[in-house]
């Protein structure tokens, strides 16, 4: 057993992630068969092998600067046209302060 | 409307047809054909008739109107589209709206190209048949009680159904190949970074790709070329010039030398290994030289590409939380609740999963074990690459073990689902130009697709390849 319900629960709180009871349960036994699968990964040893963080180094480090000039943008009004609730050029989202 | 793009050029250069003509066709062929398929979730009339007139009118005034002028190209829904729908295949962004057109939108509509619709996917471009879609699955119009492959489905199924004349998908882990090889069409995943990735939701960013579906190499090389290049917007975006690859296109790959990978033909006893067999006989009698290679670390890949994609799924999903972009929900009175139901609520059953192990691999504790350990098994796997491409030019591949197979007949079984992954997934993870060719069909009638993967940078290889093999009489 890889992963418990119990954790199934923690990290659907990490992910923000509401799930059903019924969602838990089964994600419990496809997250444990898929992890199994994945613990192959340890019949290699991978001493001194750099992790594949960049997949290309062809070009050299400084290649992408630019010089900090301002450019276009989105105006106020486009941002915030795909949003749910907003007001006032802001997103709105429910009380996070309490007076 | 199974037209090419010389064909088009020909015909709008000798006034056969006009390109509003060209678009209009397209249109109501398109509208009518859909209902069979679902392959569009939107047609975009009004942005395809103002491109067609813009290039009637270049046409009128004697300019050159582009490479793909007056063709009608379908992209799919992950792809932005200003002042247009782009839904992602997803619930939550069922009513959103692009701000701004990816840079492969604006290059193919610079290049003349006539965008007619926003094509079908998996949501967020996560699955493999299609069915993982919150506006229903694709059908195949090869056969229609079978899957067009996923998550680009849409984008092939177009091609296939002649809606399109060529369509732009994404790739993460096989999303163009595998399509193209189930609707028989060809589909080209570039080398990473080689097309700019703004505007394309992302996915997995080390592995997403943007990349073109065509009737024939020739075609899909034509878009790949307009669409390529360094773009200021992505930094992952290369330097490297793009050279033509459709004169490129010689025909003559005397020479050339092919690589057979041992750990991919083991376990291939059935009629894809089959048409794979006598195509790779096809390249020998072209004048290829076919030596067997071996890609030691293949056995590893599944895993360490469902480590990676689902960990940068997981972070790259986190803004979707009902504040920005998406719906909210209406349950929840604190902000975290509300998080919590929409996402709950929004995502499909594939998208969860991936969130779920991606923010698992992620958490204190796993992530030595998990996430760094697969990018260390990545370098070995990019390694077996390159150690293979001192010894060849091209290696040759299935893109999938099994053609087009029934809607429902793997969803129950996310693991296997995943399995199929095997012979398109090493190539991405390693970051390398490859495609998908016909190469016929099973008995059946179901059509089979025949990878090609070269160098980084080595497109122009690639498809003077497929080209000749296309070209060869033998498919």
């Amino acid at each position: 057993m890889k992963i418990t319900e119990t954790e199934v629960r923690q990290v659907a709180g990490l992910a923000n992630l509401s799930l059903t009871d019924t969602e838990i349960a089964r994600m419990a036994r496809e997250l444990d068969d898929i992890l199994t699968h994945v613990d192959k990964l340890n019949e290699l040893d991978t001493t001194g092998v750099e992790p594949m963080a960049q997949v290309l180094y062809a070009a050299g480090e400084t290649a992408t600067w630019r010089d900090d000039i301002e450019g276009a943008t989105l105006s106020n009004s486009c941002a915030v046209a795909n949003a749910p609730v907003s007001g006032a050029g802001f997103f709105k989202v429910p009380r996070v302060i309490e007076k | 409307m199974k037209l090419a793009i010389r064909e088009i050029r020909a015909g709008l250069r000798s006034g056969q047809f006009s390109a509003r003509e060209l678009a209009s066709r397209a249109l109501a062929h398109a509208g009518a054909e859909n209902p069979k398929t679902n392959a569009y979730l939107h047609l975009t009339p009004e942005r395809a008739l103002a491109a067609a007139d813009a290039v009637d009118a270049q046409l009128a005034r004697g300019e050159d109107p582009g490479p793909l002028a007056g063709v009608p190209i379908a992209v799919k829904d992950v792809i932005l589209t200003k002042d247009i729908r782009t839904t992602c295949g997803s619930r939550l962004l069922e009513h959103y709206v692009a701000p701004y057109d990816a840079t492969a939108i604006m290059r193919v509509e610079q290049a003349g190209a006539v965008i007619v619709g926003k094509t079908n996917c998996d949501e967020f471009a996560m699955g493999s048949s299609n069915e993982n879609s919150a506006f229903g699955p694709v059908r195949n119009p090869v056969d229609l009680e079978r899957v067009p492959g996923g998550s680009s489905g849409g984008s092939a199924a177009v091609v296939a159904q002649g809606t399109a004349v060529v369509s732009l998908g994404s790739d993460t882990g096989g999303s163009i190949r595998q399509p193209a090889s189930f609707c028989g069409i060809v589909g080209v995943t570039p080398t990473y970074g080689r097309v700019s990735r703004y505007g394309l939701t992302a996915f997995a960013s080390s592995l997403d790709h943007i990349g073109p579906f065509g009737g024939s190499v020739h075609d899909a090389a034509a878009v790949l070329e307009a669409i390529a290049g360094r773009d200021p917007m992505d930094a992952t975006s290369a330097f490297a010039p793009v050279p033509s690859y459709t004169a490129g296109l010689t025909g003559d790959v005397r020479g050339m030398r092919i690589g057979l990978p041992k750990e991919y033909f083991a376990g291939l006893a059935s009629e894809t290994g089959d048409l794979i067999a006598r195509g790779v006989d096809t390249l020998r009698r072209l004048g290829c030289e076919v030596h067997e290679v071996s890609l030691p670390h293949t056995e590893y890949a599944i895993p360490c590409y469902y480590v990676i994609c689902t960990a940068e799924a997981s972070s790259n999903l986190a803004r979707y939380d009902g504040v920005r972009y998406t719906s909210r929900s209406a349950n929840g009175e604190t902000l975290i609740d509300m998080y919590r139901n929409t996402r709950g609520e929004g995502f499909g059953a594939e998208c969860k999963r991936r969130i779920m192990l991606g923010t698992y691999v992620l958490s204190a504790g796993y992530y030595d074990a998990y996430y760094i350990k697969a990018q260390r098994v990545r370098t070995l796997i990019a390694r077996d690459f390159s150690n293979a491409f001192q010894q060849v030019d091209a290696i040759i591949a299935p893109v999938s073990p099994f053609p087009a197979f029934k809607l429902g007949e793997k969803l129950d079984d996310p693991m296997q689902m995943y399995l199929s992954d095997i012979y398109t997934i090493t190539g991405s993870l390693a970051g390398i130009p490859c495609m998908s060719v016909p190469c016929g069909a099973t008995a059946a009638g179901l059509p089979v697709g025949m990878q090609i993967l070269c160098n980084h940078f080595e497109e122009a290889a690639m498809f003077r390849l497929a080209h000749a093999f296309e070209n060869s009489g033998d498919t």
